[in-house]
Order: C-alpha cells, then sequence, then structure tokens
C-alpha cells in the first residue's frame, strides 16, 4: 500500500527519462508474478503426470538400457515383427475407421431427418455414447459371448442352419475379429462427432437448391457433399486415431501373440525375459505418438473449417 | 392432393427406418448374446442362477473378492477422479480468463495434448513417475486418480470452456468484486452456479471414463472394475459377461436419464422454418 | 451499366433440365402472371391458409404482410413447391403447377438469412443456378458478375460468406435468385434479420432492382413500413386469410377492417355510435369506410381513428389534457387523456410542441376522413 501512496510524487521525475517508471515496471512484474501463482498447481499437476511422461517416452527412446543416447530403438522398429504390428495396426484402423464412417454417417443422417427431441434420436445417441466410450472389455466379452466357440449367434448358426463360422479356422482372436469388435464401437463414435455436422446443414440450403432448379442429387453432389466432406473425413481421422490408441478390447480378446503396436508395448512392458525390451517399448510408443499426432492435427484442420461452415 | 414435401417425409422416414434396424440389429445381438450367455446352461436348460447370485451383493461379494474390490476402487476412483478434476481446472480455467489471457492457448494446448497420446503410451512414461508414486503414497488402486486426470483432461476442459463461454465470466466477477466479495465467493457463489451443466457435463464424461477405464490400471497391475471383469472372464465366464451386460445397460440408462436433462438443441433453426 | 442494355438471354438460360419451361401465356391469362386459387394448409391445429385466392399482374410487386403465425410464409412457401397445399392450385403464366416439384418451378426465392452455401464465393453462389442449367461456365461467369453488379456487390465477387456482412450476404442471395432469370422472384422477411438502417437502404434497392429486372414479385414481411415502401400492392393477412389487398395508400387509408387499420400504422380506438354511413365520435360525425358497419348494425362502437386525423387546438376550456409528447422529427406525437379516461393520441407538427406541455388544456377536433369500427 505504501507503494501505492508514493507513487504520485515519484511519478513526474521518472517521466522524463523512462517512460514507465521503474517502481511501475517492478510492480507489475510483481502483480503478474502473483497472478502467476494462480495456475502453479495446474502447471505442478501437469509437469508431473503429462510432462515427465512425455519425456520419459521421448528420451528413453533414444537412450540404452544404462543411459546413453542410442538410436538403436528407432532402427529396432525397423525389425520385421515390429514393421508387420505396425501395418496391421494401421490396416485395422483404417479398415474400421472407413467402416465405422460410412455406416456411422449414415446412421447420424438417419437421425437428423428425426425428430431433434425425439425418443428414437435419445435412444440412439445415449446408446452411441454408451458403446463408444464405456466399451473396452465389455465388448470383447459381448463378441465372445455372440460368436466365440460357444457363443450364440456360433450356435445358432451351426445348429440351425448347419454353418460353420469358424471352418477356415477360429479368426475371432484374431485381427478379422478384432475388425468387427472395433467397428462395434467405430459406428457409435462417428454418429457422435459427426451428428453436430450434419446438424449444422441448415435447410435453407436444400430450398435454396430446389427453387434455382436443382434436383435432390444435385443438392447432395453439388451442396450437401462439397459442405459434409471436411467433417466426414476429420471424423474418419479421428476414428482412425481412436482404433489405433484403443487397447484394452485386443487386450481381453487376443491371448495369442501380439498383432497390433499396443499389445507389442504391453509384451515389451511386461516382458521379463528380454532386457532391454523397456526402451524398446518406448520406442514403439513414441512411433504411435508420431501417428496419432499427425492424425488428430489433421483433424482440427478439417474441423477448423468445417466449424466455419457449419457452425 | 400427393404433396412433394410429402413424398419426400415418407421417403426420409423409410430410409431412417430401414438403417435404425439393420443397424439396430447389428448393434442388439450381441447384447441378447450376452443374455443368452448368461442364462443358459450347456444342456439347453436356462438358469437365472448367475443374476440371482449377481444381485446377492454379500455373497458376490465373498465368492468373487477381486470383483468386489474392483468395483469398490472403481467407484471411489470416480469420486477422487472427479474432485481432483474440477479442483484442478475449474479455477485455472477461470482465472486464466480473468487474469491471465494470454495463458489461455497455453492451457488449452495442454489440455488438448491427451488426445494425441494414446493410453498406452501414457502408461509407457508413467511407469517410472509411478515406482515414485508407490514409494510415497502407496500402491493403492486410488493412486490411479493422477493418471485418470490427465486423460480426462480434454473432455473435461472442451466442456468447462464451452460452458464459460456461454457466460461473461469478466463482467460477472466485476460485478460481483465491486459488490463486496472475495475471490472464493466470486468462484464459488458466482462462477460455478453459472457453469452448473457444463461441470455437470465435465463431470458425467469423467465418470464415464473412469468406469471404463483399463489400459492403465492393468499395465500398473492396479485392480479397478474393468481389470477385475477381464481376470473374472479368466475363471467365470458366465459372470464376467453378466457384469458387463449389467454395466451397459446401467451406463445406458443413465446417458438417456441425462439427454432429457441436457440442453435441447437444433430448436432456433426449425423455429426460423414455422414462422410465418 | 444498366440491365436493359445487357438483356439476359432467356432462351439460353433455360436449355438443358429446364427446357420447354417457358409457356406462352393464353391471352385470357395475360395479365395474370400468378394465381394462387383456394389454397388451404393445415398444420396440426393451426389453419395456415384457409381458402387464400391471390391475383399476381405481370411485373407486380405484392407485399404479404400480417403477424407472425398468420399464413404469409405458408403461402409464399406453397408458390415455391416448399410446402403442399391440403387443397387449392397454383397457376403460374395460366400453367397449372400446383404438383411441379419446387426445382422445376422457375423460382427464384431469397431467404431470411444464412441461405448462401457458405463453402462458395459470392460470385459461385450466384453461378450456381446456371450451372444447374448447364449454362457454359464463361456466360455463366459474365452473367453472374453483372447480377452481382446490379446488386452493388462486384468488387466482393471473390469473398465467401462468411466474410460478409448480413445485408451483403442479402444482395448476393438476391443476385442469386434473379441470375436464373425466374418467372417469380419470392421474398421471404429477407430483410427482418438486418440492423434498422442497412434494412431501409436494402429494401429501397430491391424495389429499384424489381423495377428494372420487372420481375413479378411476391415480398413477405411483418413490417407494415416496409411493406408499404415497396410493394405495388399489399396484401394483409389474417388466420390464413386476405383480409385486404390494394394499393399501399389505400390500405393505410382506408383500411377495410379494424384488424388492418389496427396492424398497418397506429390508431386510437375512440368510443362512438353509429347511425346511418356515419359515426358520431367525440362530437364529431364521421364518415364510415363502405361497408365498415356490415354486422354491427347501429349503437356503440370502438371506431378506429389515426393520430394524424386528430388536430389539437389550445383551449383553456378544452376537455383534454396533454399527458406526454414524443418527438419524432418533423411531427410530433401527443397523447391527450380525456375525462372519461380514453387516450387519443394526436400527430402535430413539431412546432408547435412548446405550446403543448404536460397538462395544457387542448380541444380536440377530428377530420372527417372515412373510418373503420369494430363491435364496443
Amino acid at each position: 500500500m505504501t507503494t501505492v501512496a508514493h507513487q504520485p510524487d515519484a511519478a513526474p521525475v521518472d517521466q522524463h527519462r523512462d517512460p514507465v517508471p521503474a517502481s511501475a515496471k517492478w510492480r507489475a512484474g510483481w502483480r503478474r508474478g502473483r497472478q502467476l501463482t494462480g495456475v502453479v498447481p495446474f502447471f505442478a499437476f501437469i509437469v508431473v503426470f503429462l510432462v515427465i511422461p512425455t519425456l520419459v517416452v521421448a528420451v528413453g527412446a533414444f537412450g540404452s538400457n544404462d543411459g546413453r543416447p542410442t538410436l538403436d530403438n528407432l532402427s529396432a522398429l525397423g525389425d520385421g515383427y515390429i514393421v508387420d504390428a505396425f501395418v496391421r495396426s494401421i490396416l485395422l484402423s483404417a479398415v474400421t475407421a472407413v467402416i465405422g464412417a460410412i455406416l456411422g454417417a449414415l446412421l447420424a443422417y438417419a437421425l437428423v431427418t428425426a425428430k431433434p427431441d425425439g425418443i428414437l434420436r435419445r435412444l440412439v445417441t445415449s446408446a452411441c455414447g454408451v458403446l463408444a466410450q464405456f466399451g473396452g472389455v465389455m465388448l470383447a466379452f459381448a463378441f465372445i459371448a455372440t460368436i466365440g466357440l460357444s457363443g450364440f449367434v456360433t450356435l445358432f448358426l451351426k445348429d440351425q442352419l448347419g454353418i460353420d463360422l469358424y471352418s477356415g479356422g477360429v479368426w475371432l482372436f484374431d485381427l478379422p475379429g478384432l475388425m468387427l469388435v472395433y467397428t462395434y464401437f467405430q459406428i457409435p463414435l462417428m454418429v457422435i462427432v459427426f451428428l453436430p455436422a450434419l446438424d449444422g446443414i441448415r435447410p435453407q440450403w436444400r430450398e435454396a437448391t430446389e427453387s434455382l432448379g436443382g434436383s435432390t442429387w444435385q443438392y447432395w453432389r453439388r451442396v450437401a457433399m462439397p459442405l459434409l466432406a471436411p467433417a466426414f473425413l476429420g471424423s474418419t481421422l479421428l476414428l482412425f486415431a481412436n482404433a489405433f490408441s484403443a487397447y484394452a478390447t485386443a487386450a481381453a480378446l487376443v491371448s495369442q501373440g501380439s498383432p497390433i503396436v499396443p499389445l507389442q508395448i504391453r509384451s515389451a512392458l511386461t516382458s521379463e525375459v528380454v532386457l532391454g525390451q523397456q526402451n524398446l517399448g518406448k520406442a514403439m510408443a513414441l512411433g504411435m505418438v508420431v501417428v496419432v499426432a499427425v492424425v488428430m492435427w489433421l483433424y482440427a484442420y478439417l474441423q477448423k473449417r468445417t466449424s466455419r461452415w457449419l457452425g | 392432393m400427393a404433396g412433394v414435401t410429402a413424398r419426400r417425409a415418407r421417403k426420409q422416414r423409410a430410409f431412417r427406418w430401414i438403417v435404425v434396424i439393420v443397424l439396430g440389429l447389428f448393434f442388439l445381438v450381441p447384447l441378447f448374446a450376452m443374455l443368452m450367455f448368461t442364462i443358459r446352461e450347456p444342456d439347453g436348460h436356462y438358469t437365472f442362477e448367475t443374476w440371482r447370485q449377481f444381485f446377492d451383493w454379500p455373497q458376490l461379494a465373498s465368492t468373487y473378492p477381486d470383483l468386489w474390490t474392483g468395483m469398490r476402487s472403481s467407484g471411489e476412483l470416480v469420486l477422487l477422479t472427479v474432485a481432483l478434476m474440477l479442483v484442478l481446472l475449474v479455477p485455472t480455467v477461470v482465472w486464466v480468463r480473468l487474469r491471465l489471457p494470454w495463458l489461455r492457448r497455453v492451457i488449452e494446448f495442454i489440455c488438448l495434448l491427451p488426445l494425441t497420446i494414446p493410453a498406452i503410451v501414457l502408461v509407457v512414461g508413467l511407469a517410472p513417475v509411478y515406482a515414485w508414486v508407490t514409494y510415497f503414497l502407496g500402491g493403492s488402486p486410488m493412486t490411479l486418480t493422477f493418471a485418470y486426470t490427465v486423460l480426462v483432461l480434454p473432455y473435461a476442459y472442451r466442456a468447462i470452456d464451452a460452458g464459460l463461454s456461454g457466460i461473461d465470466v469478466k463482467t460477472l466477477s466485476e460485478a460481483a468484486r465491486s459488490l463486496g466479495s472475495s475471490w472464493g465467493t466470486v468462484m464459488w457463489r458466482v462462477v460455478l452456479p453459472n457453469i452448473r451443466s457444463a461441470v455437470l457435463s465435465a463431470s458425467f464424461l469423467t465418470v464415464a471414463l473412469v468406469l471404463g477405464e483399463f489400459t492403465i490400471a492393468s499395465l500398473l497391475n492396479r485392480t479397478n472394475l474393468q481389470v477385475a471383469v477381464e481376470l473374472l472372464g479368466k475363471s467365470s465366464a458366465t459372470m464376467s459377461v453378466a457384469v458387463s451386460l449389467a454395466a451397459l445397460v446401467l451406463a445406458f440408462i443413465l446417458l438417456f436419464a441425462l439427454s432429457f436433462a441436457g440442453r435441447r438443441r437444433g430448436q432456433n433453426r426449425r423455429s426460423i422454418r414455422e414462422t410465418s | 451499366m444498366t440491365f436493359q442494355e445487357r438483356p439476359l438471354d432467356r432462351d439460353a438460360s433455360s436449355v438443358g433440365a429446364a427446357g420447354g419451361r417457358d409457356t406462352v401465356p393464353t391471352p385470357t391469362s395475360n395479365s395474370v402472371a400468378v394465381h394462387l386459387n383456394g389454397l388451404r394448409r393445415r398444420f396440426g391445429g393451426v389453419q395456415a391458409l384457409d381458402n387464400l385466392d391471390l391475383e399476381m399482374a405481370p411485373g407486380e410487386l405484392i407485399a404479404l404482410l400480417g403477424p407472425s403465425g398468420c399464413g404469409k410464409t405458408t403461402a409464399l412457401r406453397v408458390l415455391a413447391g416448399l410446402e403442399d397445399a391440403d387443397s387449392g392450385r397454383v397457376l403460374v403464366g395460366g400453367k397449372d403447377i400446383t404438383e411441379l416439384p419446387a426445382n422445376r418451378r422457375d423460382m427464384g426465392m431469397v431467404f431470411q438469412a444464412y441461405s448462401l452455401f457458405p463453402h462458395l464465393t459470392a460470385l459461385q453462389n450466384v453461378e450456381f443456378g446456371l450451372g444447374l442449367r448447364r449454362v457454359r461456365s464463361a456466360q455463366r461467369r459474365e452473367r453472374a458478375g453483372a447480377m452481382l453488379d446490379l446488386v452493388g456487390i462486384g468488387t466482393h465477387a471473390d469473398r465467401y460468406p462468411h466474410q460478409l456482412s448480413g445485408g451483403q450476404q442479402q444482395r448476393v442471395a438476391l443476385a442469386r435468385a434473379l441470375a436464373i432469370q425466374p418467372q417469380v422472384l419470392l421474398l421471404d422477411e429477407p430483410l427482418s434479420a438486418l440492423d434498422a438502417k442497412v434494412r431501409v437502404q436494402l429494401r429501397d434497392e430491391i424495389r429499384r432492382i424489381q423495377l428494372e429486372v420487372g420481375t413479378t414479385t411476391l415480398f413477405v414481411t411483418h413490417d407494415q413500413e416496409e411493406a408499404l415502401a415497396v410493394a405495388d400492392r399489399v396484401g394483409v393477412m389474417r388466420a390464413g386469410r386476405l383480409e385486404q389487398l390494394g394499393p399501399p395508400d389505400e390500405v393505410y387509408q382506408r383500411p377495410s377492417t379494424a384488424f388492418v387499420a389496427d396492424f398497418v400504422g397506429l390508431s386510437n380506438r375512440l368510443p362512438g355510435t353509429v347511425s346511418g354511413d356515419r359515426v358520431e365520435v367525440l362530437g364529431t360525425a364521421l364518415p364510415l369506410v363502405p361497408g365498415a358497419a356490415s354486422g354491427i348494425g347501429s349503437g356503440a362502437v370502438n371506431a378506429l381513428v389515426r393520430p394524424e386525423a386528430v388536430d389539437l387546438a389550445v383551449d383553456p376550456d378544452g376537455r383534454g389534457r396533454v399527458l406526454a409528447a414524443s418527438f419524432l422529427g418533423p411531427t410530433s406525437r401527443v397523447s391527450v387523456a380525456m375525462p372519461d379516461e380514453t387516450m387519443v393520441v394526436a400527430q402535430v407538427a413539431s412546432a408547435l410542441l412548446p405550446e403543448l406541455a404536460p397538462g395544457t388544456a387542448v380541444r380536440i377536433e377530428l377530420r372527417p376522413v372515412p373510418v373503420v369500427v369494430e363491435a364496443a
């Protein structure tokens, strides 16, 4: 408080040399510092639980077990089985993202043609919320109960129709099975992320197209599709990242081998047999981050365009 | 009169029902299969023994102690994580809006960062950090709260930020300050009540995420609901499927109930058509 | 550039999908461009259109005016083909288009707001309809550019809708609607989302452009000033029917019903007594609008008297007392309380205002212009 009383006297003297009096500068700095204390807890938490883990991964990927810098871990990413895991992960994510995006978009469109506050829309969006975000282990069990070896559908097909789902081998616990189960949570996620874009389509655009002489097909081809394209692409990318990062479903479903990257990381983390695997795990983790970061960056870019058009 | 618009509405209705029914089957069959799995004996008879057991909680706890522990720790984790998320996020975001606007982009970037870091990657980096956490706080599952708070940051931040964008925090807090409230009062009595629905939706997202989390708990060797269910799957498949089905149905009922509480959207646009 | 110097080639614009759309009007329909015949439409419990009849002459601008929910937008949307009528017919140029879908009706439409395609520039938006008609790209661009010049926005051709103000967006929307040289131009509250000043400016501009291109136009609005300013004829709607249809001055000065008198302009409701074709109000016998008292008969009524038909004279023995005055520029509005607590609003020259301080005793004189009455 004394500084405040002081200032009117000091100011005119200083003004000739320095437009900002030294004491004011100091006080501004002090005030700013005090204001910054308000965000200290947040940043402390972030440093410990987000920044350090990220650094552990990033630095570890470039370090040998005794802590010396090395590129061995990264070059180990070129090993056949790791490359295969990445290829399979990307394939799994891409296929389920595309299928999920198409079917999810159809379902989302069906919902916007219904009443916005109707029961149908509420039911479906709630169900989508559960299946998209809650799934993991439980969805794996759902599919074991459905098309596992003694699953309901498996038995039904075998007993009633004489069809053996697994005549060509048990595929549920491998990549095809993962694709099926992943699709089960990708479609609902698409509905959730794509619905806002569809809601942003204004009825005036269709009416304007019609009054200008456009048919339904021309409306879709020249107005709705170009408008929705960024949102659709962006959502597909989000689905890709979602599948690429997913771990729980695969962990619960796949008990033998590690066909995809998250499972490879698990075995690197838990393996006590091969020493030196720890940092290989970090290199794979870094690889995942790079893929997901690129995809999410593209997603954010497309999202920005969507919000300008359909916001 | 065979109306043009009536014809379109009919076409749309047909399309809607075809899509909803076909995809609905795809989604309902596994759930139905889960139910059948829990009530059908290998010899083809039906029994509700699993469900009787499921609803007999004392017996459930003694028969499946791990499951019981997992459920309880997930429940406790939900409360702790919601609390930590709110305490960490709400004052920080409000304070930054009021006093440190230049930090806003930074905070947003940080909060959205976990979106680009898959949980499995976060575990890799968290492992050494949790070695210290275990050293200081012990190996209780409750320590997962920290990791889960990181995971929910993007969703919680978006919800709260959207809530704050809907009100004029600056004017509100200036008004409250000019009437003589302290910063604590501003936060508690002025800002919070106005972003109640945003806080609610951030909390709900947190609940869903914590109850569904498996990756981090499993790889840091801590038991929560999902880890317990997965473990149970190896010993008692029927009960694990029953628990899964119950959890999915419960989550659905919760979300469905919440959809009535939420704000209604898309209404303004409709009303433009109806004005005459 | 004026529009007439570069006539747009109508035939070139109607090739392709829209080919053969031009019908030669039959002699009987020559003076009627648009004919809405007995339209009915019900939404749930609301009768949006109740046996609506409307004829528009070629090149005419009709404004449909009414409170929200009166059916004016429904009428426009039925004409556009965006809404079905439950019964009734729509004829354009003598041809029945009731069953024709919207995209084959050849109508240009301007919506309330947000109707521009956000992924296209202003120029591309205007080209859109021409593209659908397979007009070649060079010709298309030239014509779209000319339309943008016509609406005074040629310099913004390459901007996207989100880079334009609300008024500019509506200009582009108008250019887009006119570019296809529609048989009928439909304006659905095109100004209601704009600021007051832009609204007046654009309103006058719409009228200028409409006169220049000569397109038959239906203009829907809830703003009576707007309707009176732009229209050849104003149709006042209420509960799905036309209450009155006539030139602006007629609708204003000789409203045929109390509803019209009330909705168009400001009216005093003054108690009076009908006898014959006159009504006695505040001691003055005023002529009745023909047919106005039918169904009421004679006896006590409320007469609707315009403020500008009320004169005030300062008179210490006057029975009225000035309550308040509001300055409106060249004229002012003065409210006067009568001993029986009726309120009379008068419009006076602002120069008189200093004499009319609150509390001043005044005498009220009514000019003998025809009035409408309603049952008391």
